[in-house]
């Protein structure tokens, strides 16, 4: 006996199962950052004192990268769509595009924390300091989570195109939607960190 | 369907660039010099209506039915309850650190909650 509603979606709720447990995922994800976003709230309003972000970030490496994000964010979407117009080769170069944004984008990272590292700021140094370095650490985590996703789904994955096109646009369209969660992430997370 | 997904098309190229376009006023909102509580607010109303666009549009919440809709506004609303709630009960003494009773920790002064 098969699983219902792997490809088709259910009459009344107008969604198949990846869409729903994606979305589950997203909110389990949800939790996660509003938990770190919290204890930056508290953490600020019980501090003494608190650096500007722009003192000690450097702004013009955040908004590149937020930028980065967003393009990558585009060319998801975009990869998403080329499926649905049955453009396999199209779907190829906006997922390799996206993959090549997402690892730009830790680049950029890795030059801004051996930045931090070699002028001696340390998690441990602040608490500033600790919270930016745990909430962009674990964003980055999610970042390379997403990078294997879809490399997975540019190279082996792919083969479901051809055994069985709808379910592998659902995975894409799942693929995507927790890549938009990410950059959700750093769109909250770049003015909080780096512009106030 | 092939025009219904050209149209998308053009309409995620829109809300690309109206992203970057809100990234730029994120930077710029940045500079005004309003004090940290209101810039703050201000980053975050920014960063809502930035938000607001990527999961309308990017993850097509638009195309879902009102229902999930309602549902997932239900969830950010508790969640900023959430978030807020621990807040109120710290507002009358912020900036002053708090220590906890320990043999070894000096006596907390008196704070009315």
């Amino acid at each position: 006996m098969e699983i219902p509603y792997i490809v088709e979606k259910r009459a009344d709720t107008g969604l198949n199962n990846v869409k729903l447990g994606i979305w589950l995922f997203l909110a389990s994800e949800v939790m996660l950052f509003g938990a770190l976003f919290s204890s930056y709230v508290l953490l600020r309003l019980m501090a003494i004192d608190w650096p500007e972000g722009s003192a000690v970030l450097n702004v013009p490496m955040g908004t590149f990268n937020t930028v980065v994000l967003i393009t990558s964010s585009v060319t998801m979407v975009m990869a998403y769509a080329s499926l649905k117009m049955d453009n396999l080769s199209g779907f190829k170069k906006y997922m390799a595009a996206t993959i090549g944004l997402s690892l730009l984008f830790m680049v950029v990272k890795g030059f801004e924390y051996s930045h931090e590292f070699d002028i001696g700021n340390f998690p441990a140094t602040s608490t500033y300091l600790a919270i930016y370095f745990t909430m962009t650490g674990f964003h980055a985590l999610h970042i390379i989570g997403g990078v294997i996703v879809n490399t997975y789904f540019l190279f082996p994955g792919s083969k479901m195109w051809v055994t069985n096109k709808q379910q592998f646009i659902n995975r894409i369209e799942a693929a995507g939607l927790y890549w938009h969660f990410v950059d959700l992430v750093w769109i909250f997370l770049f003015p909080i960190l780096y512009l106030t | 369907m092939s025009t219904d997904v050209q149209a998308h098309i053009k309409l995620y190229k829109k809300i690309g660039v109206a992203l970057m376009v809100l990234t730029v006023v994120t930077v710029l909102a940045s500079k005004i010099p309003v004090g940290v509580a209101l810039g703050v607010v201000l980053a975050l109303i920014i960063a809502t209506v930035k938000g607001s666009l990527v999961v309308t549009y990017f993850m097509h919440l638009v195309e879902e039915r009102k229902s999930i809709c309602w549902m997932l506004l239900l969830t950010a609303f508790f969640f900023i309850v959430l978030i807020f709630i621990p807040i109120l009960g710290y507002l009358d003494h912020t900036g002053k650190p708090m220590t906890l009773p320990n043999a070894n920790a000096p006596v907390a002064e008196e704070t009315t909650h």
